[in-house]
């Protein structure tokens, strides 16, 4: 079991690639659910990326580059909140593989250990409270593998969920089945990734739910973007954007 | 040729050792599972039944007249059995007195070479065990000089005559209390059920190539 | 002679994602078997523990193999086993090829064993006049068809009733049409039982060897282990090198991991230890038995600190069941003899990365395997290991074919990829210009096939470090 902070005044937000390059309105809900709580977030503004793309496709060596950019950057002993699971476990589960041998081990594992993603430390750091605003909605959810497997949030992320009163989650019948993004995968084997994606999108369909919640954006970009190619009207949303939205009673923006 | 094989892999094994030497892991076992005798009796009926077994808990004085009955229910024209053992010289002796509907007892007594094509042909094969394990429910199958591997595989029938109190909770207890790594027979097998499969569509069929019917009378003194 | 062409994975996908029936088949039996591991291991706790001591076991015999292996040896010829030792696939199959010939014999049955379709023992025998007869059902089925298996445990789960019952009307004489499992069991039962009593020579596998006791452990379901361990005059038993383990009290938690994971139960019908040949006044059993040591390959990747965990594996096939990309395109793409998570990292090591290396691309990293893994091999960091020699000019890398991929175009993009990660004002430049640009990229290369079934992501027109600015939030 892990044990989080009690009480923390002040939190790092590494807001991960993806969603600067395409989510931001995810990591600026992200960023806003932490500051609402009382907690001051910092943003160190030459943060990157976690490394993940080069350490999975058999480049570790750029990896390492750009991690160790990015241990120097949070460096003060307080938590790493992280919008992403796949991005939270690589941090905090590969780093030190990645660094395995390396003098400075030490120092890497104490920020692994630092590590959160964002709906384990809402949950179980903050312990936050929604008070749902939004309309009646029937939504279904998506875990990104590392968010399941290698972060385990996945009950976080839906017990967030389940605090809104007006949004019905209805699960997903093999709610444990990858989607098929993996990163390069999705453009190395992309017959297989296909039918990955296509059968996620029928396990969505079959809920009824008028959208798809997940914490990841790899696999957001993976389902969206097939579901908007095959012309569905299921829409895709990061959690945090859809807890901000939810507890602000904003409709949604399109 | 082997033995040259034999060099260079012990070589390349030896070089590997070395090169990436490891420390040994102290081992967590797993805890123990224990039962009470009547548990263990239970557990192993219970669970062998759910794998289609017959069982029979019967008095060890009148085991014989049980199997009778067993045998009486089914059409068996051959009973092959170990002659020289407390088990032959039981079932010989209710055989003199009436054998009436009863199967012809033929003593496994020769080596196999002379005595293969007529097994073939046999109905059932008895059996003792050196024991039983409750959990997970399996039959300690020890064949000797005396019992032969084959009388409790070639027939359709396999009956197994266990005593009640040679059951052990676990496979590691039964290991450990027979002190099996000092004294390990050609041959042991552990037996569960009748032999089934699920090759096909993951569909379980019982009675493929090993008995398709076990039976085990558990003998309470 | 069991040399390899590389796979043709992309056309093996190809087809496979054809087949729809196929895929139901697959993906319906690997249901199965997912839920029944399951419920064998319902209690989460326990399973953890099982897993590590399955690995802990594994690490240690691992650690000591030459040893284990000698101590094998010795116990095994002194109870009377017949020990030999093949380097290679070819001398694997003369070997057994030999054995025959030494009795004069020409009919072999034989037993499940994955290291016989390793050597493609089959297909040798019969260039040699020999009937070489499979008898696991499964295998059985596979073999009237003249197909490879398309699982470890469960060789015919790719074919349907229907199908098996066809290529039994079709190969066995005077076998009626019947889709009945049963009725199709009682002809298979019915076909073997006369091979059994008239074969020379029986053949196996092996699940375990004990090295305290030069036991032989061999688990089943069908009674066709015994049957070709028992009834023939001759045993032959085949093991990849790594199958030894040190005691025989490491059996029990070794048999429930490799019998849970493998088809869900807590034991199968029957567990067979095998010790010697027939001794003096014993009636039956195999005269001679004979005990062959495979390598091929096994014993270069045991160098390695780390690719030596592949090594760990008790071919339970778990891991196929388990994996997202086997359930879509079945054993057969692969294209080797052993498929899904483990295929992945074996056989790019033993037939070498420019004829395997693409297997270790045909995974999403989702993790799923190494969660069900018995004994605990870290798949995905192996996959990772796989790519890494691909791309690698480490002259000091042991892996045959490391580096066959590298071309400037991947280095360099990644090189560009890790300069601009590491210098932000060059990212957000870059990430300025994509913004821009981003709509009119051409589709080629990476994009091109995510746009075939995707709608190409939008850059968002201001970056989260460009809206952070406008909040409240220290910078640093």
């Amino acid at each position: 079991m892990r044990t989080y902070p009690e009480n923390p005044q002040k939190v790092y937000f590494f807001g991960t690639c993806l969603v600067n390059m395409f989510y931001p309105e995810a990591g600026l809900a992200g960023i806003k659910l932490l500051q609402q709580h009382g907690v001051q977030v910092i943003f160190p503004s030459q943060q990157t990326c976690c490394g993940q793309p080069a350490y999975n496709s058999g480049f570790p060596d750029e990896a390492r580059r750009v991690a160790r950019k990015q241990m120097d950057l949070f460096y003060k002993d307080c938590p790493i909140v992280v919008p992403s699971g796949s991005c939270a476990g690589m941090m905090r589960h590969h780093y030190p593989k990645l660094f395995a041998g390396d003098p400075r081990l030490d120092e890497i594992r104490s920020f692994s250990e630092r590590i959160y993603e964002l709906s384990e430390f809402l949950v179980h750091a903050l312990g936050i409270k929604l008070e749902d605003q939004g309309p009646p909605l029937k939504v279904t959810w998506h875990s990104s593998c590392h968010a399941l497997r290698e972060m385990a949030v996945t009950q976080d992320s839906k017990a967030l969920i389940r605090q809104l009163q007006n949004v019905e989650l209805v699960e997903l019948q093999d709610e444990v089945d990858c989607c098929g993004f993996g990163g390069t995968f999705a453009v190395k084997q992309p017959a297989i990734s296909a039918v990955m994606v296509k059968d996620k999108i029928a396990d969505i369909e079959q809920t009824g739910a008028a959208r798809l919640i997940t914490g990841d954006c790899g696999c957001l970009m993976n389902i969206s973007g097939a579901m908007q190619y095959q012309n569905k009207s299921i829409r895709g949303q990061h959690l945090a954007e859809f807890i901000w939205e939810r507890i602000n009673g904003n409709s949604p923006t399109g | 040729m082997s033995k040259q094989s034999r060099d260079r892999i012990f070589a390349r094994l030896m070089a590997g050792s070395r090169q990436a030497a490891t420390q040994t892991v102290t081992l967590n076992p797993m805890p123990a599972k224990t039962y009470q005798r009547a548990e263990k009796i239970d557990r192993l009926k219970t669970l062998m039944e759910a794998m289609r077994t017959e069982v029979h808990i019967t008095n060890a004085s009148g085991w014989v007249e049980q199997l009778e009955d067993i045998l009486k229910q089914r059409e068996m024209d051959s009973l092959v059995y170990p002659p020289q053992t407390a088990l032959g010289e039981a079932l010989e002796s209710h055989w003199e007195k009436d054998a009436g509907g009863l199967p012809q007892l033929i003593p496994y007594e020769t080596e196999i070479e002379a005595f293969k094509a007529k097994l073939f042909t046999i109905d059932a094969g008895i059996t003792t065990v050196a024991g039983a394990i409750a959990d997970p429910g399996a039959l300690i199958l020890w064949p000797t000089d005396k019992e032969p591997r084959l009388m409790s595989l070639v027939p359709s029938v396999h009956i197994a005559v266990l005593e009640a109190d040679s059951i052990y909770s676990s496979f590691l207890e039964a290991m450990q209390a027979g002190k099996w790594s000092t004294k390990m027979p050609t041959n042991v097998v552990l037996i569960s059920g009748p032999s089934k499969t699920a090759d096909i569509e993951m569909t379980l069929a019982f009675g493929v190539h090993g008995p398709r019917e076990l039976i085990v009378l558990i003998l309470e003194s | 002679m069991a040399i390899h062409q590389p796979v043709d994975f992309e056309n093996n996908v190809s087809r496979a994602l054809k087949d729809t029936q196929l895929i139901r088949n697959i993906q319906s039996a690997m249901d199965t078997l997912v839920l029944k591991r399951k419920t064998v291991f319902s209690d989460a706790a326990e399973i953890e523990k099982l897993r590590a001591l399955g690995n802990s076991i594994k690490t240690n015999a691992l650690g000591k193999l030459p040893e284990l292996l000698q101590q094998l040896e010795e116990k095994c010829t002194a109870n009377g086993i017949q020990v030999h030792w093949a380097e290679t696939i070819p001398e694997a199959n003369q070997l057994v090829l030999d054995i025959m010939k030494s009795h004069g014999a020409t009919r072999l049955v034989k037993g499940k064993s994955m290291v016989s379709e390793e050597m493609e023992l089959n297909a040798y025998l019969q260039a040699h006049g020999i009937e070489a007869l499979e008898t696991d059902l499964g295998e059985f089925i596979i073999q009237l068809n003249n197909e490879t298996p398309a699982h470890i445990i469960v060789p015919a789960i790719h074919k349907n009733r229907d199908q098996i019952s066809k290529i039994f009307h079709d190969n066995i004489p005077d076998a009626p049409y019947t889709e009945n499992v049963d009725e199709l069991n009682a002809i298979a039962r019915q076909t073997l039982r006369k091979k059994f009593e008239k074969a020379d020579v029986g053949l196996s596998g092996v699940n375990f060897a004990v090295a305290e006791t030069g036991t032989l452990c061999l688990v089943e379901n069908e009674g066709n282990g015994r049957m070709c361990t028992t009834a023939p005059p001759v045993h032959i038993a085949l093991m990849g090198l790594e199958k030894v383990i040190e005691k025989l009290e490491e059996l029990p938690p070794m048999l429930r991991l490799l019998i849970g994971s493998a088809t869900g139960q807590l034991i199968t019908t029957y567990v067979n230890m095998i010790t010697s040949p027939r001794k003096p006044g014993e009636k039956d059993g195999p005269k001679e038995v004979h005990l062959v040591i495979l390598d091929n390959g096994r014993s270069k990747i045991y160098a390695d600190p780390q690719r030596r965990q592949t090594l760990y594996c008790i071919r339970c096939g778990t891991c196929l069941s388990h994996c997202p990309v086997y359930n879509r395109i079945g054993g057969h793409a692969y294209g080797y003899i052993y498929p899904g998570p483990i295929g992945k990292i074996l056989n790019p090591q033993v037939e070498g990365l420019e004829a395997a290396g693409v297997l270790a691309t045909a995974s999403s990293l989702c993790n799923a395997c190494e969660e069900v893994c018995p004994v605990r091999i870290p798949i995905p960091e192996l996959i990772r290991r796989i790519r890494n020699e691909s791309y690698s000019n480490d002259p000091d890398s042991a892996v045959a074919g490391h580096g066959y991929k590298r071309n400037w175009i991947e280095s360099l993009t990644w090189k560009m990829w890790a300069v601009a990660n590491t210098y932000p004002l060059l990212n957000a430049i870059g990430l300025r210009i994509l913004g821009f640009l981003g709509a009119k990229l051409p589709k080629v290369g990476p994009l091109k096939h995510w746009t075939r079934y995707r709608k190409a992501p939008e850059f968002a027109p201001r970056s989260l470090h460009e809206l952070v600015k406008q909040i409240g939030v220290d910078h640093e």
